[in-house]
């Protein structure tokens, strides 16, 4: 994985290359193991002090991390028997949505995430995670076949927003979009959603009408990128910063506008310093919603999403 | 607004006053100037070419409703301000502001009509509110229609005109769309017909929610509708969108809408339409499976 580092996380980095360059050193120089000790002491100290203090936009960043794990990271950690299916089976097959069957801790589920790509050939293909309608009506399809064979459906939410293009708009975007939500609604077996990235919009939502919405601490989740939001209210995309705060799309907020259910917390400095503890927190916050949800019946999970789903709003009368 | 001067050239100096007063108007469409009186009277159409320009939520009742008559539901629900929102002026001054324009709450009015002699929950979204944009009190008042359409077993009609989400509103007006989709699926289970009618302009969270979803999708002429607005994918693919893109031509073209239907011809084909899936059959017909008789044509 290429590296790539925030500003922000500089400090952080460069402290914890020279704890490996002495660990190698240690090796030969048991002298040098108190000063590793003190330096890990210190970058761990370090991190969590400038994590505590994210700004929104920090956090932003963070979520669209191109060392984040991406849906397929997580598969690969708890999904077994993995099976990928493809297709919409009326257009083509859109990497962007990545989807599948498998099984978690024995049990067989649906899994589908947005999937963004590593590197530019990779993005190419998926599309930065950005689905054209082809990738929602392949979700939508699985959706619909999940609630047949009664299989609890995973998704896993990590895109900017549905793709903006000639051929999207050709083939039905909104439609798609519109219809992945009915299905996911109507649909009897239990749905968790995970934000694990950026949760962008519409194209976000598609696969987020779940009976639990976990975010994981760094993931965002808004109606409109930062960036859009800029240059529509101050036509300026460059004020996208201060739109991320405006707009409130942190986990903490999000969790107080009851748009999720639970924050799931992130090893320090991020799911991409250590991908494993990460997906084994995504994997126990499953665990426990699916084992909260297992009391409810086929119509009674449909009902409990909508009776979730109703209460959300703020207004007076 | 600036005229070109050749087409006020054959008007006399009294004329060219008043025209200046806005007694006098100019299709969007064809260019054709008129007596104000002659659109109004035609509903906003162009009795020249037939262009659709845009109509008050008042003359949308007068011209789909019986008696222009709505009992309308919830017309005090007011928007909150969840995120204490601030672009410059604060949204709660925004929306004062549009109240005071729009003589309503919000975006979107609701309530019991008869149309064409059908009884029907209508909604009609107002533009002219916030770009008809749908926060809270309107993603609520979607669910409210779905929700009384299926409790009173009345069809739904849906005039919708959005620019999408409401952004001052936050992640709270992304959920909007999930809430009006899921109580739209509790009409579909009743069994009662969703009418979706697409004005100009519907574009975002409302397009990518319940709009496409109607058992019949009709849409205005040249109404443009879609997910992304023009300018964002103009932005995104950097090169310019070929003439008529997401109109309801296009839409129709590439089978996402029923039918495109003249405003004024909307009343007639809908009441026809509604009179086609609601016979006057009680339930009871329906689930003994036996199809009404057929009768002889006249
Ligand atoms: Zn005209």
């Amino acid at each position: 994985m290429a590296a790539y580092v925030l500003p922000f996380e500089k400090p952080i980095v460069d402290l914890v290359s020279r704890v490996r360059e002495l660990r190698a050193l240690a090796e030969h120089d048991r002298k040098l193991e108190s000063e590793l000790r003190r330096l890990e002491e210190k970058a761990k100290k370090l991190a969590k002090e400038i994590f505590a203090d994210l700004s929104p936009w920090q956090k932003v960043q963070l979520s669209r991390h191109p060392n984040r794990p991406y849906t397929l990271d997580y598969v690969e950690r708890f999904i077994t028997d993995w099976t990928e299916l493809a297709g919409d089976r009326v257009f083509g097959e859109d990497s962007a949505i990545v989807a599948g069957m498998g099984r978690f801790h024995g049990r067989g589920v649906m899994v589908i995430g947005h999937q963004k790509g590593r590197g530019a050939k990779d993005n190419v293909r998926r599309n930065f995670g950005m689905p054209h309608p082809e990738g929602y009506r392949k979700a939508r399809r699985l959706y619909d076949l999940a609630d047949r064979f009664r299989l609890p459906i995973l998704t896993f939410i990590d895109t900017p927003g549905a793709y903006p293009g000639i051929g999207a708009e050709e083939r039905g975007q909104s439609e798609a979009i519109g219809a992945c939500l009915a299905s996911m609604a109507r649909a009897e077996v239990p749905i968790i959603a995970t934000i694990i990235g950026e949760g962008g919009s519409g194209g976000a939502l598609a696969l987020g009408v779940a009976n639990r919405v976990h975010v994981l601490e760094y993931g965002t989740y808004s109606v409109i990128t930062p960036e859009g939001c800029a240059s529509i209210l101050w036509k300026d995309g460059s004020k996208a910063e201060e739109a991320a705060t405006r707009m409130k799309m942190t986990a903490p907020d999000l969790l107080r506008f009851k748009a999720v259910d639970r924050v799931v917390d992130e090893p320090a400095g991020g799911a991409h310093q250590d991908p494993a503890a990460a997906a084994a927190f995504v994997e126990r916050a499953i665990i426990d919603a699916l084992k909260d949800l297992s009391t409810l019946g086929p119509a009674e999970l449909a009902q409990d999403r909508y009776t979730r789903f109703r209460a959300l709003g703020a207004f007076v009368g | 607004m600036p005229w070109p001067s050749k087409k006020t050239g054959g008007l006399d100096a009294h004329e060219k006053q008043s025209f200046g007063k806005g007694v006098f108007r100019r299709c969007d469409g064809c260019g054709e100037t008129m007596p104000s009186e002659a659109m109004e009277a035609n509903f906003e159409v162009c009795p020249h070419c037939g262009q659709h320009h845009k109509l008050a939520a008042r003359r949308w009742r007068e011209l789909l409703l019986d008696d222009a008559k709505l009992d309308e539901w919830d017309a005090d629900l007011a928007p909150a301000d969840p995120l204490r929102f601030s672009d410059g002026k604060t949204y709660p001054d925004r929306v004062a502001a549009a109240q005071r324009a729009g003589h309503a709450k919000d975006a979107l009015e609701i309530g019991r009509a008869k149309m064409d002699g059908t009884p029907v929950a209508y909604g009609a979204f107002n533009f002219s509110f916030m770009g008809g944009s749908m926060g809270s009190v309107v993603g609520e008042k979607v669910a409210r229609l779905f929700e009384r359409g299926v409790k009173h077993k009345l069809p739904v009609v849906l005039l919708q005109a959005s620019g999408g989400a409401r952004m001052q509103e936050g992640i709270l007006s992304l959920m909007q769309m999930a809430k009006g989709v899921a109580a739209r699926e509790r009409l579909r289970d009743a069994r009662l017909p969703f009418v979706s009618v697409l004005l100009h302009p519907t574009t975002g969270g409302v397009a990518a929610s319940f709009a496409f979803l109607g058992d019949v999708n009709i849409a205005e002429p040249k109404a443009l509708v879609g997910f992304a607005g023009p300018r964002v994918i103009e932005t995104t693919i950097r090169q310019k969108l070929p003439e008529g893109f997401q109109r309801s031509e296009f839409l129709l073209e590439h089978g996402m809408i029923d039918r495109i239907v003249s405003r004024l011809d909307m009343k007639a084909e809908i009441g026809r339409m509604l009179r086609i899936f609601s016979p006057a059959a009680p339930p009871a017909a329906r689930s003994s499976r036996k199809l009404p008789e057929l009768s002889d044509p006249e």
